[in-house]
Parts: structure tokens; sequence; C-alpha cells
């Protein structure tokens, strides 16, 4: 037998061993344990589906929020793409040697400008390569611990290794005249020229390893791709397609047919959160927002992606196996992710938002919330406010006739939406309503509006809680309690918009109430305010000659894309503003998000609301820190305080500027 | 074992109380009613018994507003049997009229052990534990902080002042005042009290007639004085602090 | 049938509650009305020497192993003998771990009325409960024949119902007590190795209203600060802020400092019951309604979080300066 027809044979045994490990660990995984995951809902509106495929995949949209590593990924991608092509091109050459040794595929390896492209690209990935090299072993950024490390760098290196094969293989092709499109090769003709002194003979022999490396490392990473993170190759692509299309500020609940949500293993989790755990690349980018990790470091939403991976995988295999204990009998909440990790989250989007492969971390956060609210375990803190939720509809444990105890003394008196029509029904939230630090800001909120001409009413002892942090705690049914005395209310009201003063009151009503499809009008009041600065309702009479920084509210930014209104009011009012180097869709969390301002903090770490105000106290000549929600001012006025900046930063809304400026 | 635990409803004092006209009792018609928090935490303790030796735990209330609810929570934490005694106005019964309503109750049930709360903020004629064990001619212990079943009694840790602990025997069937569970009063998901709504029944006992004799009657309620009140300072927290500082060199303690 | 008030003297290990010398305060008020005897009740093993400084008229001493200490049954029993035979006007019970204990039962087995929280008689005889959590008071006539009452400190000093000289005792015969259905195993000691809060002049407690963990440091700062030293109410004690050692009120330590500052505490009786009658009490509080006005002397309706860490300044500024 010739060489070529042993080559031949021995290329198609690899092939056959390779796919087949593969495809038995892909079918595994992405077949036999997925379908033990809780159905989907239907994936509609494709067209908008296939978009984010070319924006997100094609054109790696998310991954230049890191830049650097953003464009290094961006050439290998591509190039993987490219390359491919020749990967093709030595397969087919491998089994055609029998016949033919100098096989080339028609247009793959005879079209010119294709090959030229990919020996830049194999130049490209070869630096972007060694630039993650460079970054896992020698900067290794905090955003990469407790990844898997040495994997991350043996794929790279096998990456490499697959590059610098073909460019040696090219490259001593063109030396031996066997490349047809040699002067499309400047980069492979410039690594043959190393070999050019050597003898034919030889450097023939150099070729054919260059061959068989170069194929057998390509088969060797296919064997390897669905055991580890570099799965996504295979998992972004449907990952992103069927990526969440509802708006952000509505979460996803899954409910067993008895009407209680929760997830108590990792089967009780939609398929499809399934695939978003096998989509994870560990690239730590969630973990570099999150303000649990930045503060208490108890959560991160990397390592808790990981460790559910981890687990479906494990469970997937004894399930499969039919065993009855060990992992089986390990809880998922509590064992395989600690409760304190789950009750940290702020729910603030950042982690969602910086995943370039749109894996949630915040959905299934709260669906083991749920389960752990069904089971009674959480902060007695929580306890509490839930329980006064459910009693008084506020968490301060106040009576609810007292709500409306701020509107005293106010001429004229507030209307009561209840009993005559208004324009603007302003839902005013319990912190606003009650919390004896921030009712003087209320009524200044409602002496602007006064000011401004404004027709508007508010719900008196009838409002509630809207629920919005009560869901994202995982106590279902008490949101739907209160969602459905607030609808009940609001439905014997006549009104056009409703205002809130509250983001997180805002984000709910606007993306969870069920308005059967007729929603009104929802503005948050620096919406509202903006506007009536706009059409010239609203004037102000001084110019506030101040050096300000705004600080954006997770559920009024990043939920619900509200950027810009509150910085054109405060423009308005004259203040400079200046913004921290995390603002807008990058704002740091205040750290109540979520049901977090009822739970206990423990003692002895950075709170997130510290880390922000030490940012905003960096900035030279500053003098307020402005916020545009009642929790941020709670949260921050503590914060300045802890921080020693009392002196240095003085904590606002934005009302009492408008209110300084009129 | 079977344990019963009467449970009683009081004013919510998180609202502003108000005289009625009369003059000698609360204006109900603004009041607000909750469980009595002894009551929730003997509610606690039974079900940490059952959970820790098994029992059939019983949980009573007179009818009223929200009543319904709470049994529905005991019944979702664990209890088995609902009760709710109809008939009587809960407002207008004394802890010596229910005494007597619950002890013909339990006479027919004849639970092991009976936790009721150690007191109420309003039980102007005493806690019912001690009222109902002497009529069922059970013993009584009250302020328990702690109770671990044994054969035929249990051995329950009663809080004195100053942190110290007794730990007494007492023989079944008896009456406990519960003055804290030994963990506090878990928190039960709406999800899980609807879904007990729908599938566990409320059983309904006419009360035929109350009798109240054994308290005493209130001729005149008001609310403390003024002259009683606190001077309070007034200003921003600033003013407030020097004021204080001034207070407290006075008496010298600075 | 007599005119005797009749007092339960509590004593627990070998020392008499101060209850028992505010109820000997309060029966002398009523023993007046009434035209009879203060008379306390002593029971008790080879107890003689715990009626020493009882203002009564006398000491009726029960001597019996079965009452050397508190146990409901033993005790119940052995005053249900005494009241059926003796018909006292009135008898008072502390509204304690003690009184109530047997209060109730003796009303339930005498069929006697029972008047329960009650903080002092008026000149002619009415008594004055305490009721929703002190923010109400019910007044009426002292019920007949003999009226068991359950008694709160706070309307007269425990001085009072002290006296140097010692009264006179009189035996009497417990009943038989065998039988019994509860007994007293052992005591349990509370944690040792902390401060007795219960000697200190200078208190700075917290209640639900400091709201956290963490803010517990404001406290321990202002503490630093003045000198003084942190206990709690109930609320804070129960979530494992502060451990059981810093407790006041009923179960815990009963404290009478020179000055007591109430913060974020709303003033329960339970817990007036143990700082009650601390020389000066100052209340911090946001509701203006809480009960803790109404045995202060200086109160200040602030969020004690907006108070506190100026207080600890403008305290070091006084001190430095």
């Amino acid at each position: 037998m010739s060489y070529d027809t042993i080559k031949s044979i021995l290329v198609a045994l690899a092939l056959l061993v390779a796919f087949g490990i593969f495809l038995r660990y892909a079918w595994q995984r992405l077949w036999v344990y997925l379908r033990r995951g809780q159905a989907s809902p239907k994936f509609g509106d494709w067209g908008e589906r296939i978009k984010g495929l070319i924006v997100f995949v094609g054109a790696q949209w998310r991954l230049f929020r890191f830049r650097v590593p953003g464009i290094a990924h961006f050439f290998i991608f591509w190039g993987f793409l490219l390359l491919s092509l020749t990967i093709l091109q030595a397969i087919a050459e491998g089994l055609a040697a029998f016949a033919n040794p100098h096989f080339v595929l028609p247009v793959i390896g005879t079209w010119g400008p294709l090959a030229f492209v990919q020996d830049f690209f194999a130049l490209f990935v070869v630096l972007a390569i060694a630039y993650g090299l460079y970054l896992r072993l020698v900067v290794n950024p905090e955003r990469y611990k407790g990844s898997h490390r040495n994997q991350g760098v043996k794929v790279l290196t096998f990456i490499m290794t697959i590059m610098l094969s073909l460019l040696v293989m090219n490259g001593l092709r063109i030396n031996l005249n066997e490349d047809l499109l040699g002067h499309y090769r400047p980069i492979s003709a410039l690594i043959g020229g190393l070999f050019v002194g050597l003898p034919e003979a030889t450097q023939s022999i150099i070729e054919e390893i260059s061959y068989w490396i170069h194929l057998g490392v390509v088969l060797m990473f296919l064997t390897e791709l669905p055991q580890g993170k570099h799965f996504h190759i295979v998992t972004s692509i449907p990952n992103v397609l069927l990526r969440n299309l509802e708006p952000r500020g509505r979460l996803p609940v899954t409910k067993t047919a008895d009407g209680a949500a929760g997830v108590s293993k990792m089967e009780d989790f939609r398929w499809r959160t399934m695939l978003d755990l096998y989509t994870c690349t560990e690239c730590g980018r969630c973990q570099d927002v999150c303000p649990a990790y930045n503060s208490s470091g108890l959560l991160s939403p990397k390592l808790l992606i990981m460790s559910l991976r981890h687990n479906l995988q494990d469970r997937g295999a004894a399930l499969s196996a039919k065993q009855t204990n060990g992992v089986l009998s390990k809880s998922l909440t509590g064992e395989i992710v600690g409760e304190e990790a789950l009750w940290n989250c702020t729910t603030c989007y950042a982690c969602d938002q910086e995943c370039p492969l749109f894996i949630e971390h915040i959905s299934p956060i709260v669906e083991m919330r749920r389960y752990l609210v069904l089971e009674g375990k959480m902060d007695k803190m929580l306890q509490e406010a839930l329980a006064n939720l459910g009693r008084y509809g506020n968490s301060l444990g106040q009576s609810d006739r007292m709500r409306a105890k701020w509107t005293q003394g106010l001429q004229p008196a507030v209307k009561d939406a209840r009993r005559e029509p208004v324009e603007y029904l302003w839902f005013v939230g319990d912190y606003a309503s009650y919390s004896p630090t921030l009712t003087d800001v209320t009524r200044k909120t409602a002496e602007v509006f006064q000011k401004a001409g404004l027709n508007f009413g508010i719900l008196f002892d009838a409002e509630r809680n809207a629920g919005n942090d009560v869901r994202r705690a995982g106590e279902e049914g008490l949101f739907e309690m209160l969602m459905g005395k607030n609808m009940q209310a609001l439905g014997k009201c006549k009104y056009e918009t409703i205002v809130t003063t509250d983001p997180h009151t805002y984000n709910t009503l606007k993306n969870e109430y069920a308005w059967d499809g007729n929603p009104p009008k929802i503005l948050h009041y620096t919406e509202l305010l903006d506007q009536l600065v706009a059409s010239g309702q609203l004037k102000f009479s001084k110019k506030l000659d101040a050096k300000v920084t705004y600080h954006d509210p997770c559920y009024l930014g990043r939920y619900n894309g509200v950027y810009d209104a509150p910085r054109r009011l405060l423009r308005a009012t004259g203040c400079e503003l200046v913004e921290m180097p995390r603002h807008g869709d990058r704002a740091f969390c205040c750290g109540a998000g979520g049901g977090r301002i009822w739970m206990e903090e423990k003692p002895g770490h950075a709170r997130p609301a510290e880390i922000r105000v030490r940012e905003a106290a960096a900035l030279t000549g500053v003098q307020s820190f402005v916020v545009a929600c009642p929790k941020d001012v709670t949260m921050f006025k503590d914060a300045v305080k802890t921080t020693g900046n009392e002196s240095r930063l003085q904590v606002k809304d934005v009302i009492e500027l408008v209110y300084e400026a009129l | 074992m079977k344990i019963a635990v009467p449970i009683k409803f009081v004013p919510d004092l998180v609202e502003e109380l108000s005289i009625d006209a009369s003059g000698a009792a609360l204006d109900t018609s603004w009041l607000r009613l909750i469980i009595n928090e002894f009551d929730d935490h003997a509610i606690e303790q039974a079900i940490l018994l059952k959970e820790r030796g098994g029992a059939e735990v019983t949980v009573i209330c007179a009818e009223g507003d929200g009543v319904d609810d709470i049994l529905f929570t005991a019944a979702a934490k664990g209890a088995d049997r609902l009760v709710k005694l109809t008939g009587a106005d809960a407002n207008t019964m004394n802890s010596h009229a229910a005494a007597r309503v619950l002890a013909d109750l339990f006479k027919e049930i004849q639970p092991d052990l009976i936790l009721t709360g150690v007191q109420a903020h309003n039980d102007l004629d005493g806690s019912i534990g001690p009222l109902l064990a002497e009529y069922l001619g059970m013993p009584y212990v009250g302020y328990v902080a702690g109770v671990t079943a044994a054969s035929g009694s249990v051995v329950i840790r009663k809080e004195y002042p100053g942190g110290i602990i007794a730990e007494m025997d007492v023989i079944l069937p008896a009456v406990l005042g519960i003055q804290a569970a030994e963990q506090p009063p878990r928190y039960v998901a709406y999800s899980k009290i609807n879904q007990v709504s729908k599938t566990v029944k409320i059983e309904e006992r006419a009360v035929a007639g109350l009798d109240s004799n054994g308290g005493a009657t209130v001729s005149r309620m008001f609310q403390p004085e003024p002259a009683q009140r606190a001077e309070i300072i007034d200003g921003s927290p600033e003013e407030v602090a020097d004021r204080m500082v001034g207070i407290f060199k006075e008496l010298g303690v600075l | 049938m007599s005119q005797d008030i009749f007092v339960l003297v509590e004593h627990l290990r070998g020392g008499v509650a101060d209850i028992s010398f505010v109820m000997l305060a309060a029966a002398r008020t009523l023993a007046q009305t009434s035209g009879g005897h203060v008379v306390a009740v002593l029971l008790g093993k080879d107890a003689q020497k715990l009626a020493a400084n009882l203002a009564a008229d006398k000491v009726l001493y029960a001597d019996h192993a079965a009452l050397t200490e508190f146990t409901s049954e033993a005790w119940q029993l052995t005053l249900a003998k005494l009241i059926e035979e003796q018909s006292p006007r009135a008898m008072l019970f502390g509204h304690t771990t003690i009184g109530a204990d047997v209060a109730g039962v003796l009303s339930a087995k005498l069929s006697l009325p029972l008047v329960s929280s009650c903080v002092n008689f008026t000149s002619d005889g009415k008594f004055v409960s305490q009721t929703c959590g002190g923010k109400i008071m019910a007044e009426g006539e002292l019920p007949s024949p003999t009226a068991l009452v359950t008694m709160i400190p706070g309307g007269y000093k425990a001085e009072q119902g002290q006296v140097a000289q010692a009264p006179m005792i009189e035996s009497f015969a417990p009943p038989a007590l065998d039988n019994l259905r509860v007994a007293l195993k052992k005591y349990v000691e509370p944690e040792a190795g902390d401060v007795d809060i219960a000697k200190e002049s200078f208190l700075i407690s917290v209640g639900r209203g400091i709201q956290n963990k963490d803010n517990i440091e404001l406290a321990d700062e202002l503490a630093a600060a003045t000198g003084g030293t942190v206990c709690a109410s109930r609320p804070v004690v129960d979530q494992g802020w502060l451990p059981t050692s810093r407790l006041v009120g009923k179960s815990g330590k009963r404290v009478k400092p020179k000055i007591y500052l109430a913060l974020g505490i709303s003033g329960a009786p339970e817990h007036v019951e143990g700082m009650g009658e601390s020389d000066v009490i100052v209340a911090v509080n946001t509701d203006p309604n809480a009960p803790i006005f109404n045995v202060a002397k200086y109160g200040a309706t602030l969020d004690l979080l907006d108070l506190v860490p100026r207080l600890t300044e403008k305290v070091k500024q006084a001190k430095g300066g």
C-alpha cells in the first residue's frame, strides 16, 4: 500500500472517530439533558432574531464593550469562519490522496482572493491568540478569577498550533511549487522563506508533518469542544437566535400546574435557560460589572452560571445512569449555589447587559429565590418586610391610612384621583410616602407639579407598593396580590398618564402590570418634567450655579433606557453636569434593588453605594450627587456618611434642584 | 400527640386608636385587627413540635376579618385542622368567656397539649391560658420559650428576668403560655396560602352563648394624658443633638 | 370576708423581686380606701428572712419544700386555699412570669374576678390598667368580692414598699402538695462574661428603629464617645444583633441608670417594665405617638439614623472642648 492510500485511510478513520466523539457528547448534552428541562415559551419575531444574529454574532457587537479583547475575539471569530474552509480543503485532500495527492477543492482551493484573505486572517488570528495568551498568563485580570484558565490556555494553544502549522505547511508548499495560489499568500511565503536552505526532501517531510499536526489538532479540538467552555462555538448561534426579546424589565416566571413558582432542581429550569449555561465562555464580563461581586464578593454571576452548568452535566449523567443518590441528592439552592449568593443579587441588569451571548443571570437567580421563599428560607428582615407588604401594602410596616400623611398642609390640597378625574395620576411609592427623610422631597415634588399647573392626583390609601422588588425577591404570589390591588384602585380612576417617583415602580407598571393590551402612558417624573420644560410649561427663574454628577438608577437607565431626560432637566436648571467614569448604561448600582434594601448587609464589606460615592467624590469640584430614585437617596445619604464624605458631597434628588431653580 | 392552638385577634397598634362615644371602649369602626403576636409564636412552636416528633395540630380562632387568611396561613405552615368559632363577637369576648367556650371544645377534641400566646396586649381580664387550664383541670406554665416533647410530659424552658431560664417538667395534658417559639414565626409565601385555601376546609363551630363573668367592668378609657408625656425637642438633627449634649451635661454624665 | 389587701411576694433564687415592693406600695393606697390591712403572702422553704423589709402590716408565710422555688401549680394550690379561707378584698400579683402564671388559674378556680396590667389605684380605689401596649388606659371599679389584680410597675416606687423593720410573720399551712404535675428541674444561667447593664449609669438602648445589624455600630460609636453602654429591646436581641445579656425588659434586665437614651424603641409595657425607673429617659422615635414618650422626660421625633452620628460628633466636641 502506498503512503497516499494509508493517508486516505487514516484521515477517514480519524474523521470518523473525532466526529463520533463530538456528536455523542453534543447529542447527550443538547438533546438528552436539555429535553429534561421545562418548556420555553414560543419564539416568535424571527426577523428580529435573525437581525440579532447578524449584529451580535456576525458583528460581535457586545464584545467591543471591552475594546481590545473584543477586537481580538472579532479576528479569531472571523478567522475561524474563513479558515474553516482551509480545514475543509485539508480533509478533502487527505481523503482524496489515494487517487490524487494534490487534490484541490473547486473555488476554496482555487480562488486567489480567498487565499489572500485567509492568509492575512491566519496572521491576525496568531496575533489575537498571542494577545489572548498574554491576557491570561501575564495580565490575568480579575474577571478571569474562577474561570477555567488552563482550559482557556489549552484551547488557545490548540488554535495557535493549527494556525502556525497551516502557515508552515502553506509556506513549504510554495517553496516546493505545489501551491497554485502561492502568490496570493504573502505571509505563508514569508514563513516558507525560513526553510529555503533545507533540502527539498526534508522540506517535503516537514510539510507532511505540518499537515498532520494541522488536521490532528483540529480534530482533537473537535472532540474537546462539547466538553468545555468552548462549546459556545456551537451554542452561541442558537443562544443569540433564541434570546429573550421581551422588555428587559419583564421578569420571566415559570409556574407549575398548581400555580407555584420556583426552581428547586436543575430540571425545573426551562431548557432555554440550560442552553444559556452551555454558552458561557467564562469571560467574566458579568463578574467585572457586578455590584455584589465588587462589594461583598458573595456573588459572581459567572461562577453562578458555571456552577449551574456543572450541575447540569453531573445531574444529566447521573440521571442517564439511573443513579438515585450522589449528585442527585445535592440541593440546588444551598449546595450547588449558595443561598447567600442568590440573595446578594441587586438585579441591576449589568451582567445581563454585558454578556456578549445574551445569557440571563437574573432570571435563574429569581427562579431559585422563589423556591427559597416557598421554603421560608430567607433573611429575617426580608421576612418582616414581606409580612408588612402583605399586611399594610408597604415594607415599612406603617398603616396604609397614613400613606398620604405627607400631603397634610399642602395648599392647594392634593387631589384624590379616586374622587375626581385627573390628567396625571401620581403613583408616589412607599419610600417617598413614608420615609421621614424623604417626605420633604415628596412635598417638593408636589409643589413643583402644582407650580407647573399640572392637573394631578394620587391614590391616597388605596395605593400599594407596586411590587417590582417583591417580585424580584421571589415572592411571586405577593406581587400578584399587590398588582391586583393596585389595578383595582387604578381601574376606578379617570386619568391619562401615570407618573411615578420611583424607577422601580415605573418599571413594573410599564413592563409587568397586566394592562390587557391597553396600557396607559407611564412616565417617570424626570421624563414628565423634561417634557414640561421643553414645552415651556415649566419655567425656571434661577440658574443654579452648581457642579453636579448624576447617578443613573438601574430601573430607569439600564432597564428602560431613560438616560437623557434627567440630564436635560439638570442642565435646564443651570447645573454643570460632570459624569462619573461609569455612567449611562454602565452606571454602578446603589445596592438597593431586587429587595436588597430589605435585607441585612453583612458587615465588613465595602457596600455598592460606598463604592459609588467614592467614584463620585473623586470628581473634582462636584458638590452634589444627584439621583432620581427615592431608594438612592436613602442608600447614598447613608454611604456619604459612612465613607466620610458628608462635607464633600450632598445627595440630592433631581426634584430638589428643580425646586431650587423655580 | 394532639396539639391545640387557640389564637386571638387584637387591635393593630400601628393604627391610631380612639375611644368610642361611651368613653369606656375602643372605637371599633376604625380598628384593624391582627393576630396576637404571641399566638403566632404558639403556632410556630406547635409546628416545630410536629416537625420534630409528629403531632396533629389544630388551630382555633373566633370569626372576624382576616381570620380565614390566618387560619390558612397556619395550615400552609403545617397545621392539620382549622376551626372557626362562629356566632360570637370577638370584640366583646373577654378572656374568661373565650376560655369557657374553648374549654367546651377541648373536652371534645381532647388535646394533649394546648399552646397559646402568653398574653395579648388587650387582655384586661388576664390571658386565656391559665383560665383554660383550670377549666380543663390541666396544669399551666406561662412565659415559655422552648418545648421538648417526652413521653407523657414535656420539658419546657420558662423565661425569668435577667435572662435566667428555668427548665421544668410538665405532665400532659397541659396548657403552655408561649412567650417565644424556638425560632421566629416562619414566612409563608402567598402562593402556598392560596393553594391551601383551595384544598383545606375550615370547620365552623357555632358558639351558643358567652359567659363573661370573671372580668372587670371598665368605666372609662383614656389615652395617657399629655402632662405625662415627654418634652419634645424640636428642630433639625443638628439642633436636637446640641440640646441633648446640653441635657447630658446637666445630668453630669459627660 | 375582710377588707385586707394581700400581696404575693415574688422571689427567685433567694431574692425578692422589685415588683413585690411596688405592689406593697400600691396595696397601701388601696388599704387606705378599703380600711383593711396590707398583708404580704410569702411562700417558700426556710424563706422567712425574705420578709425582712416588706412594708406590710403582717406577713402570711407558708413553708413547704414544694414551695422553695416558684412553680405555678404548688403556688397556685397554696394560694387558692389561703384566699378561700381569708377572702381578702383584693390580692395583688405581679404581671410577671410568676404572678401572671397563677392569677388566672385562681380566677377560674375560685370564680373570682381578675384585673390585668394594673399600673395604679386611684384615691377612690379604682384600678387603672394599661391596655393596647400602653396606648390606652382603662379605669374601673375594683370588682368584688375578692379582686385578683396583676400589676405592672410604673405607678409606685419600689422604695415606698420597703421598710427597715421586719413585719410580724404568721404561718399558715399549705394544702397537701402531692402528685404535682409541674416540677422545676434546674435553672440555666444566662451567658456570662459581658458587662452588667444593670450597674451602668448611662445606657444607650436600641430598638427596632435601628433597622439592621450594621447600624448597631452607630450606637457603639455613641457609647464610646459618651462612655455609655449599649443595650437593647427585645426585637434587637431576637434578631441576634446583641446578646441576651444586653436585653432590657420583662424577660431581660431591669435597669435604673442615670440616663436612659431610648433609640427607636416604641415603649411596649414589657420594655418599660425594665427601664421605667431610670432617672431620666430620653427617647428618639419617628412615631410621635409611641408610648415611650409617656415615660420619657425628653423626646425627639427624628430618625435615629440621622441623629446619632451628629450626636456622637457633638459629644466628642463637647468633651474635647
